[in-house]
């Protein structure tokens, strides 16, 4: 078991629920990046996702395209990101860290090479939001014999004959996609989402995460109580405003913080 | 037709590089389009709208002025711009959306470039009683206004993309999110022959009416089949359309690529000649990024072949060699352009005009009783504006 799921699985079996914060890799720009993911640690984030950004990002909402469009004019690369966690674990980040990305970056590198580097600097998974178990057979392995989990997504489309080919090529916890969407746009329900979580656990032993919506630390909570924990995506992004280095840092800060403390 | 059995692999590309909420879907998808395809009647009341409401057969014409001027084997067109709407998309959006309404879906919605299948499918919607709403980038919108005011006519809701660079591969980075969020209601009617398995074998059959049109008027008219069959590509619907009868056959086929300024320059939209193998929209195959993998603009002076990627199964016809891939420039196609209006009278659309430029060149080295077939996928009207600001700024696009 890799750390990522042996933390996730220690959070859950403590009775708490886990929180994993996704930041934009590079944004606002590459030293705030790396400031935010130390402070995201030390406001109680349990792990953290680090989008790769992607020039044509079809399944993310308006936040995460605009952020990974500015980031990328910024200058932020896979290499840039790559050599930005390395940084992050030598000043001191613990927590596991996945890479969230999509495919044509990691296909244009190569999957063992992607694996290799991603595994280097420090990642523990790595979730390619375009690329189902069915494409996978090439991506897994190599990201598998570098040491990363594999992260794939369980939609509420998902029927029952899918879950069982989606959670064995799962390891690290399993990304339950809260509603039909894009990334920040739809409103969860929870007793939606507690449905589908009770459909999804006699398949695995894994942490169930609920993903895509959760917008406020009200949400998260009512979410959580129906599954091992949240992420929290585009509303981080929103709230790190325009702003960069110490204040985008001091706000992303806050705003863990507040959605750690209804969880707890 | 067997339609049961396709993987929707083309030797490396095609695939289904989706998210995990669109796999149920595209499975729900091939399913129903397989059943199709097994029902007679369904083709029978596709036939039916293409004869009566499209206007097929369309002519096989001899273009006997520009095959004197060229000097090399005969040239003949393929009259696709004949169609209602005026080009080659309303094959495929009224197959897909005969297909909706089969599958109890009453709302579609597209993506569109130079704007010909937004209006071919606000024409299919219209035909149907569909709501339909065309996802447009806001460039195309600009360049292609007459387009946008046909499909608001028809009832349809043009969308303006903002997102990236404002063209065709943003409209559909859009119209997939859309369709994300409304699974449930929303078919999506996918224009060219890309995107996740099963749209490039379902888009290819609802195009292969062109070559199976070919076929059966060459052999009418010469006793044989045609010696070479010509198509400008993008996404390469029309071309897969032409080609996907003479797989087989012993046929020369031709695709021609739009390079823009120059594949040299950067400024082009030649995904086989300029791209290397990656994933978007759902499929591996050529595409046009850069050394970090991110996906570059593509330029071409027409809206329609604007595209950085190109569909699987031509891709795959490329790599093995059977199919021949050439591109034009802005400048070539403009020539053709202007060459087929003062020879034949016929102005044919940017998009045929890059295959025309191409096919003259062709013409030269086949013998001179070859029939060389050009597939002249839509008409001209819509790029008037196009070509004259084109020739003002003395020939920048």
């Amino acid at each position: 078991m890799n750390r990522l799921e042996k933390k996730l699985k220690d959070k859950r079996a403590s009775g708490g629920k886990i929180l994993l914060p996704f930041l934009t890799g590079g944004y606002p720009d590459i030293e705030t990046f790396i400031d935010l993911l130390l402070e995201l640690e030390r406001v109680g984030a349990d792990g953290v996702e680090v989008g790769l950004p992607f020039s044509d990002p079809a399944a993310d909402g308006p936040v995460i395209q605009a952020s990974s469009q500015i980031a990328i004019e910024r200058g932020a690369s896979v290499t840039s990101i790559f050599d930005a966690v390395a940084k992050a674990r030598e000043r001191g980040l613990t927590i596991p860290l996945l890479y969230m990305t999509y495919y044509n970056p990691v296909f244009h590198l190569g999957a063992e090479e992607f694996s290799k580097r991603a595994a280097k600097s420090g990642a523990d998974g790595v979730l390619v939001v375009d690329l189902p178990p069915e494409e996978a057979a090439e991506f897994a392995p190599a990201a598998r014999a570098s040491g990363l989990d594999t992260i794939f997504l369980v939609a509420p489309t998902t029927p029952e004959e899918r879950m069982e080919r989606v959670t064995r090529e799962s390891s690290g916890f399993l990304y339950c996609v809260s509603v039909t969407g894009v990334t920040g746009e739809k409103k969860p329900v929870t007793e939606l989402v507690g449905e589908m979580v009770e459909r999804i656990r006699p398949h695995t032993d894994l942490p169930v995460l609920i993903g895509f919506g959760v917008s406020t630390g009200e949400g998260a909570a009512s979410l959580a109580e129906v599954s091992d924990g949240v992420i929290v995506g585009s509303a981080l992004i929103s709230a790190l405003g325009d702003a960069r280095g110490e204040e985008a840092v001091k706000r992303g800060g806050e705003f863990i913080a507040d959605i750690r403390k209804a969880l707890d | 037709m067997t339609i049961r059995g396709e993987t929707g692999r083309f030797g490396p590309f095609g695939g289904q590089y989706v998210a995990e909420v669109l796999m149920p879907v595209l499975g729900e998808l091939e399913e129903a389009f397989a059943a199709a395809a097994e029902d007679n009647g369904f083709w029978d009341e596709y036939h039916r709208i293409l004869r009566e409401y499209v206007g097929r057969p369309n002519p096989l014409t001899f273009a006997a002025n520009l095959t004197r001027l060229v000097g090399g084997c005969e040239i003949y067109l393929k009259r696709e711009d004949l169609n209602h709407t005026g080009a080659h998309k309303i094959n495929n959006t009224i197959g897909q959306v005969l297909l909706a309404t089969r599958m109890g879906k009453r709302r579609v919605i597209a993506e569109t470039g130079a704007g010909q299948h937004g209006v071919a499918t606000a024409t299919a919607a219209a035909l149907f009683g569909c709501e339909c709403a065309v996802f447009m980038g806001e460039e195309d919108v600009r360049r292609q206004a007459p387009n946008v005011e046909r499909m608001r006519l028809l009832g349809a809701e043009v969308i303006p993309v903002t997102s990236g660079s404002r063209t065709l591969k943003d409209a559909m980075n859009e119209a997939m999110r859309h369709w994300v969020s409304h699974v449930e209601n929303t078919f999506y009617v996918i224009g060219s022959a890309a995107g996740p398995h099963p749209y490039p074998v379902m888009v290819r059959e609802f195009q292969r009416v062109i070559g199976d049109e070919i076929k059966a008027q060459s052999i009418e008219r010469f006793g044989k089949f045609p010696d070479c069959v010509l198509a400008c590509i993008g996404g390469g619907s029309n071309a897969i359309g032409a080609f996907a009868s003479f797989l087989d056959d012993d046929v020369k086929l031709v695709a021609v690529e739009a390079s823009g300024e120059g594949i040299e320059t950067g400024r082009h939209a030649a995904a086989i000649a300029g791209g290397q193998v990656g994933v978007l929209h759902g499929q591996k195959s050529y595409l046009l990024q850069d050394a970090n993998g991110q996906v570059l603009e593509a330029h071409s002076i027409s809206a329609g072949l604007d595209y950085p990627g190109v569909g699987p199964q031509i891709a795959e016809l490329a790599r093995t060699g059977r199919i021949e891939v050439l591109t034009a420039t802005d400048d070539d196609a403009l020539k053709g352009f202007h060459l087929l209006t003062r020879t034949e009278g016929i102005i044919p659309a940017l998009e045929s005009s890059h295959a025309l430029a191409r096919a003259v060149d062709v013409a030269k080295t086949l013998p001179k009783e070859a029939k060389l077939v050009v597939n002249l996928s839509g008409r001209g009207d819509k790029d008037l504006a196009t070509v004259l600001a084109f020739e003002m700024r003395g020939g920048e696009a």
